[in-house]
C-alpha cells in the first residue's frame, strides 16, 4: 500500500506503457514537438522541413529502441514506485542518447542534433510527456470516473428487481428450497452491483455473475429463455471491468426476450485470439418497438466510457444487427490476473467472492436446481458447449 | 351479486406470476366468493379465452408479447358484456403516472394480499374503462384493430390492412382476403397509425407497403385523375386532387426503395 500513497503526494502518475494509445500519444507528441524545435531553428518557411526531416533521422531511432525497451521493461516499472520509475525512464533516455550518438556519429560527418543538445531536448519531451500522462491519469480517475461506476451501479432495472421478488414469492409456498437459491442468487448479485466496481476482476467472475443473473431470469421467463454457452476458449483469468458483460446480458433479456412468447436464444461467445479477448453476445432483434431503444444506447455507451478508462485504444465495443439478431461485440487486450493477488483477493476483503463460488459449486450437484436451468445452461455448466 | 362467485381471468406472460396470484386469489376466497376462471400468457390468448368463458374481472399484466394489457383493455370493451379490468404492473413509472391521474385501477408487483381484496371487494361497483380514458393510457399504437361479429370479438393485425375506408356509419377494413366492418373514426386512425397508412381521399386511408403503383385514368367527362394499385387485390382507389402530391412523394420513395433492394 506504501508505493500508491507515496505516488499520490507526488503526483506522479507513469501510464501503462504498453498500451496502443499511451505509445500512439508519445509517438505524436515527440514527432510533433521534434517539428516545434525545427521550427524553432529554421524559422524560414522553404527550409524547415528539410530541417526537421534531419532532425528525425536522430529522433526516430532514439524513439524506437527506448519504447522498445519501456516495453520491455513495463512489468518491472509497475511494480516500482513511480518516482523510481520516473528516474529509471530518464536514465534510459540518457543513455539511449548517448549510445545513439556513439553509434552514428563517426558515420555523420555533420550530425544534426549535437549530442548535448539531443539529450536535453530528449529530457525536456520526456518531462512534459511525464507531466501530461500524469494530469491526465488524475483527470480520469478519482473524480470522473468514480461518479460515472457510481451511475452505473445504479442503474439496474427497477423492473428486474421487482418481476424477479414477485417471482420468488410465488415459490415460497410451492417450492420453497428454490425460492431459497434465487434469494441467495439476489443477494450474490446485488453485493456485487453495490460494491465498489472501479478495480478490474477476472473475467471467470463476471461469468459467474452472469450466470447468476441468467439463472433469476429464467426462473421468471422459464423456457422462454434459452442460454447458449460458448466459453471453451475463455481465459478466465483475463482481467476485466467489473459489471462489462451483466448489463449487456440485461438488455438482451429486456429487449430480445421478453416481447417474445415464443423461445429465444441468449448466445454468449467468449474467446482468446491474437492477444485480445473476445465476448460476443447476440440476442433475437425484433424491427418494431423503438421505445426501449435509449436504455440499450446509454447502456452500451457507459460501458463503452468504461472500456476507455481502463484501456484507452485497445478495447473496443461494436453493436450490429445481422440475420434477426442483435450483436454486441466486445475485444479487450488480455491482460492475466497475477495468480498472487488473486491468493491474496481471497484472504483480503474482497473474501466476499468466496461463497460466491462455493455456493455454484453446490448447486450443480442438487437435483433442485437442475429443474431451475434449461438444457442449455446444464450443458453450460459441466462444461460442454452447443454448436 | 352476492350469491354468484367473482370470475376472475389471469393474464401475464411470466408463468411465476400469475401462479402467486393464484394462491393470493385462494386466499381471498375465505373473505370472498370468487372464481378463478382460467388463465392466459397474453392479451391475444386472453381475448380467445373469453369467447369461452366469462368472466367479471380480468387481472392483467401490462407488458406482454403479442397484446400487451392497455390494447387488450380495449379490444375487451367489444364483448357483449365486458369484464372489468385492472392492471397488475412490476414497475413501469409512466404507466402508473398515467393511471394515476386518470383514476384506473392497478396492483403493483408484488401484491399484498389485502390490496388484492380490497381492489376485489371494488369490483362489482367498477365499470369497464371507456376507450377514451384507455386510448389517453396507452401511448404506443395498437397491433389490431378488433371488431365484433357474431358476438365474437375478431382482430385483424394492423399489418395486413391494406385500407380503410369511411362509409356512412362504418369503416371499412380490408386485407388481402376479406373485409371487415369497424366502428371507429378515420380521423383517429389516421392519428394512431399515421406512420403506416396514408390518406388518398378525404374518406380513405392506404398501407403505404400496399401500394404497388399509380395510374392515370380519364373519367366520361374528360377530367383525368389518379388511380392507386394495390398489392393482393384487383380493386383500385381514387387519389382526391387534394391528396395529388402523395403520387409523387411515395412514388419516390418506392424507387429508392427499389434502388436499395437492387443494390
Amino acid at each position: 500500500m506504501q508505493p500508491i500513497i507515496r505516488q499520490k503526494t507526488l503526483g506522479l502518475e507513469l501510464p501503462d506503457l504498453r498500451n496502443l494509445g499511451t505509445i500512439l500519444r508519445i509517438v505524436l507528441a515527440v514527432n510533433a514537438m521534434t517539428a516545434v524545435a525545427a521550427v524553432v531553428r529554421e524559422p524560414q518557411a522553404e527550409l524547415w522541413t528539410a530541417q526537421w526531416l534531419d532532425m528525425t533521422a536522430v529522433v526516430e531511432p532514439h524513439l524506437i529502441v527506448e519504447l522498445a525497451i519501456l516495453y520491455a521493461i513495463s512489468p518491472w516499472l509497475a511494480r516500482q514506485t513511480a518516482l523510481l520509475a520516473a528516474m529509471v525512464i530518464a536514465a534510459i533516455t540518457v543513455i539511449v542518447g548517448v549510445g545513439l550518438h556513439a553509434l552514428i556519429g563517426p558515420q555523420y560527418r555533420d550530425v544534426p542534433l549535437a549530442a548535448m543538445r539531443h539529450i536535453l531536448l530528449a529530457l525536456c519531451v520526456y518531462g512534459a510527456l511525464l507531466f501530461y500522462f500524469s494530469l491526465r491519469a488524475k483527470a480520469l480517475s478519482p473524480a470522473i470516473a468514480e461518479s460515472r461506476l457510481q451511475a452505473l451501479q445504479a442503474r439496474i432495472r427497477p423492473h428486474f428487481l421487482f418481476n424477479s421478488i414477485n417471482a420468488v414469492l410465488s415459490l415460497v409456498r410451492s417450492d420453497p428450497k428454490r425460492a431459497e437459491t434465487a434469494l441467495l442468487d439476489m443477494a450474490d448479485l446485488f453485493r456485487v452491483l453495490m460494491r465498489d466496481n472501479r478495480e478490474l476482476v477476472p473475467l471467470a467472475d463476471e461469468i459467474e455473475l452472469c450466470r447468476q443473473y441468467l439463472d433469476l431470469e429464467k426462473l421468471r421467463l422459464t423456457d422462454r429463455l434459452q442460454v447458449e454457452w460458448h466459453l471453451n476458449n475463455m481465459p478466465g483469468d483475463a482481467l476485466v471491468p467489473p459489471l462489462v458483460l451483466q448489463p449487456l446480458l440485461e438488455n438482451a433479456v429486456y429487449h430480445g426476450i421478453e416481447p417474445l412468447s415464443t423461445p429465444g436464444v441468449v448466445s454468449i461467445n467468449i474467446f482468446c485470439k491474437g492477444g485480445d479477448v473476445h465476448a460476443i453476445l447476440r440476442n433475437p432483434y425484433r424491427a418494431e418497438g423503438g421505445s426501449h431503444h435509449a436504455g440499450n444506447k446509454m447502456a452500451l455507451g457507459n460501458i463503452r466510457e468504461r472500456l476507455k478508462l481502463h484501456f484507452d485504444a485497445e478495447a473496443r465495443l461494436e453493436s450490429r444487427v445481422r440475420d434477426a439478431a442483435y450483436e454486441v461485440h466486445i475485444r479487450m487486450p488480455y491482460h492475466r490476473a497475477p495468480s498472487k493477488a488473486a491468493r491474496e483477493a481471497g484472504l483480503g476483503p474482497d473474501a466476499t467472492e468466496r461463497p460466491v463460488r462455493a455456493r455454484v459449486e453446490t448447486n450443480v450437484g442438487t437435483g433442485a436446481d437442475r429443474d431451475l436451468d434449461g438444457p442449455a445452461l446444464r450443458e453450460a455448466r459441466s462444461g460442454v458447449s452447443r454448436g | 351479486m352476492a350469491d354468484a362467485p367473482l370470475r376472475v381471468l389471469i393474464v401475464d406472460d411470466e408463468a411465476p406470476a400469475r401462479r402467486r396470484l393464484r394462491d393470493l386469489l385462494a386466499d381471498c376466497a375465505g373473505a370472498l366468493s370468487l372464481a378463478c376462471v382460467g388463465e392466459a400468457a397474453n392479451g391475444r390468448e386472453a381475448l380467445e379465452l373469453l369467447h369461452a368463458v366469462s368472466a367479471d374481472l380480468v387481472l392483467s399484466d401490462i407488458e406482454m408479447p403479442e397484446m400487451g394489457g392497455l390494447e387488450f383493455a380495449r379490444h375487451v370493451l367489444k364483448l357483449p358484456q365486458p369484464p372489468v379490468v385492472i392492471f397488475t404492473t412490476a414497475h413501469d413509472k409512466h404507466a402508473v403516472q398515467a393511471f394515476e391521474v386518470n383514476a384506473v385501477d392497478f396492483l403493483l408487483k408484488p401484491i399484498r394480499v389485502q390490496r388484492l381484496l380490497a381492489a376485489l371487494e371494488r369490483v362489482p361497483r367498477l365499470k369497464p374503462l371507456s376507450a377514451t380514458r384507455l386510448d389517453a393510457l396507452a401511448p404506443t399504437a395498437r397491433r389490431f384493430l378488433s371488431v365484433t361479429e357474431r358476438s365474437r370479438v375478431v382482430l385483424v393485425p394492423v399489418e395486413e390492412i391494406i385500407y380503410l375506408k369511411a362509409e356512412l356509419k362504418y369503416i371499412t377494413i380490408r386485407t388481402a382476403e376479406r373485409e371487415f366492418l369497424l366502428e371507429e373514426s378515420l380521423t383517429k386512425l389516421e392519428e394512431e397509425f399515421g406512420h403506416r397508412l396514408v390518406r388518398v381521399h378525404r374518406n380513405c386511408l392506404v398501407a403505404r407497403d400496399a401500394i404497388r403503383g399509380f395510374e392515370r385514368r380519364v373519367g366520361d367527362e374528360g377530367d383525368a385523375h389518379w388511380e392507386v394499385l394495390l398489392k393482393g387485390i384487383t380493386e383500385t382507389l381514387p387519389v382526391s386532387r387534394r391528396q395529388q402530391s402523395i403520387v409523387r412523394e411515395i412514388g419516390r420513395e418506392n424507387q429508392r426503395g427499389g434502388e436499395t433492394a437492387a443494390k
